[in-house]
């Protein structure tokens, strides 16, 4: 049973306590764009894409970790929200080496279509070009840490539904990247079983199958989210 | 109605954008009926860009001092200036180098030096060959602009629906999946 009522862009919406807003908002067909989210992993609240104006609060807040409660006035469209989510978008693409014309994940890519829902023409701030390696020594993967906006979705599928945790974080601020093992070369890991998921669950052209040209990497995040349905029905029949 | 001075103008990009650009087709006759051509790569043989051009689609990034000097002309003697394909709205595939830490000498290097030339030296011809900017730009980082047109290069669709949407309300904006870059 419904047991709070909240207010999303004017709608009176009935919400179960513990869901977020960004689940509240979807079930209701309120769309509230976002790129760490993967239908089936924990949210991090860690892209920014998802910030919408909790009325009465000074600062926008995570659509995907705020918790419901009564009484809560939630806009996912206002002026502020837009151009929040413009910007936090351009400095994605500021922040790292994102070349589409060149890129494997060209037309088939969730952070080069986010710009053109959010309506950028253009980067407003200086692009960093940060000088970052690609790593080719897995057998059928590569990395091209000039593709990735450090959403974790692949440590976060790797670790909550391989249970490997093959991938991690490493570095501070403007360093931070991901690595596997600690920072060995994925060829060498010890850990990771091969399986794919963090390819599928990557947004970008970070993580990709080698041998694809530009176009041509095209992911199924959905899967991830398939994967963890089946395997709570297969609980479901123990 | 007095006729339209149209510009185009090629800076650091692979020309793909006025490739596209001619695939306007017919439509090219119809820019032809409403405005004089009065400086492009293209479209005239004309040297020097002219005074009071009302609009210019610029192709291309900021890459040498040459196109450096050429953008703040363009800025000067032209009301509306668009920013024309991925090279000149982000500095695309031609600011690749910008991530190497000595980008002018290491691109010179690699370009003229190492593939052992027959001749092997680096182009140094004061007042022909442009000098190389320590970082190659997009042109709204140099110079205000007016319009973008993302794409690498922008289908000739995308091209009409700017020169369209400006030749009816002086400005233009794109939508959609007319956005895309790449």
């Amino acid at each position: 049973m419904p047991d709070t009522t909240l207010t999303i862009n004017g709608r009176q919406i009935q919400a179960q306590e513990g869901q977020t807003v960004f689940e509240v908002a979807r079930e209701a067909g309120i769309r509230i764009p976002t790129l760490c989210h993967l239908d089936g992993l924990t949210n991090p609240g860690s892209c920014r894409v998802c910030m919408v104006e909790a009325v009465g609060a000074s600062r926008l807040v995570p659509a995907c970790t705020t918790r419901v409660s009564a009484n809560l006035v939630i806009e996912t469209n206002s002026d502020r929200v837009r151009d929040e989510r413009k910007r936090v978008v351009e400095f994605l693409f500021a922040e790292r080496n994102h070349v589409c014309a060149v890129c494997v994940a060209c037309g088939h890519c969730e952070l080069q279509d986010l710009a053109i829902e959010v309506g950028m023409d253009h980067v407003r701030f200086d692009y960093q070009h940060p000088h970052l390696e690609l790593d080719f020594s897995h057998h059928l993967f590569g990395v091209d840490h000039n593709r990735c906006v450090l959403c974790t979705r692949c440590i976060r599928v790797c670790d909550e539904i391989e249970g490997a945790h093959t991938w991690d974080l490493a570095g501070w601020g403007t360093d931070t990247h991901v690595v596997t093992d600690q920072g060995i070369p994925w060829g060498e890991s010890k850990t990771c079983t091969s399986c794919g998921k963090c390819v599928q669950a990557c947004p970008t052209a970070a993580i990709f199958v080698k041998g694809s040209t530009v176009g041509e990497s095209r992911k199924h995040p959905d899967e991830i989210g398939f994967l963890v349905k089946s395997r709570e029905n297969l609980h479901c029949h123990d | 109605m007095p006729r339209l001075k149209f510009a185009t103008v090629w800076l650091g990009g692979c020309s793909g954008c006025h490739m596209s650009f001619l695939d306007l087709d017919e439509f090219l006759f119809d820019i032809a009926a409403i405005a004089d051509v009065v400086f492009s790569p293209v479209g005239t043989d004309a040297k020097h860009y002219p005074e009071g051009v009302d609009v210019c689609l610029v192709e291309g990034a900021v890459c040498n001092e040459e196109n450096l000097a050429m953008i703040k002309k363009v800025r000067e003697r032209t009301r509306i200036l668009v920013s024309f394909g991925d090279c000149a709205v982000t500095g695309n595939v031609s600011a690749i180098r910008n991530v190497l830490p000595h980008n002018v000498y290491q691109v010179l290097e690699r370009a003229y030096l190492d593939p052992d030339n027959l001749n092997p030296r680096i182009p140094d011809e004061p007042g022909i060959v442009p000098p190389l900017l320590d970082k190659v730009l997009p042109i709204h980082a140099v110079v205000p602009v007016d319009v973008y047109i993302p794409g690498c290069p922008p289908p000739a669709s995308r091209i009409k629906e700017v020169l369209v949407q400006i030749l009816q309300t002086g400005t233009a904006q794109l939508q959609g999946r007319d956005l895309q870059f790449g």
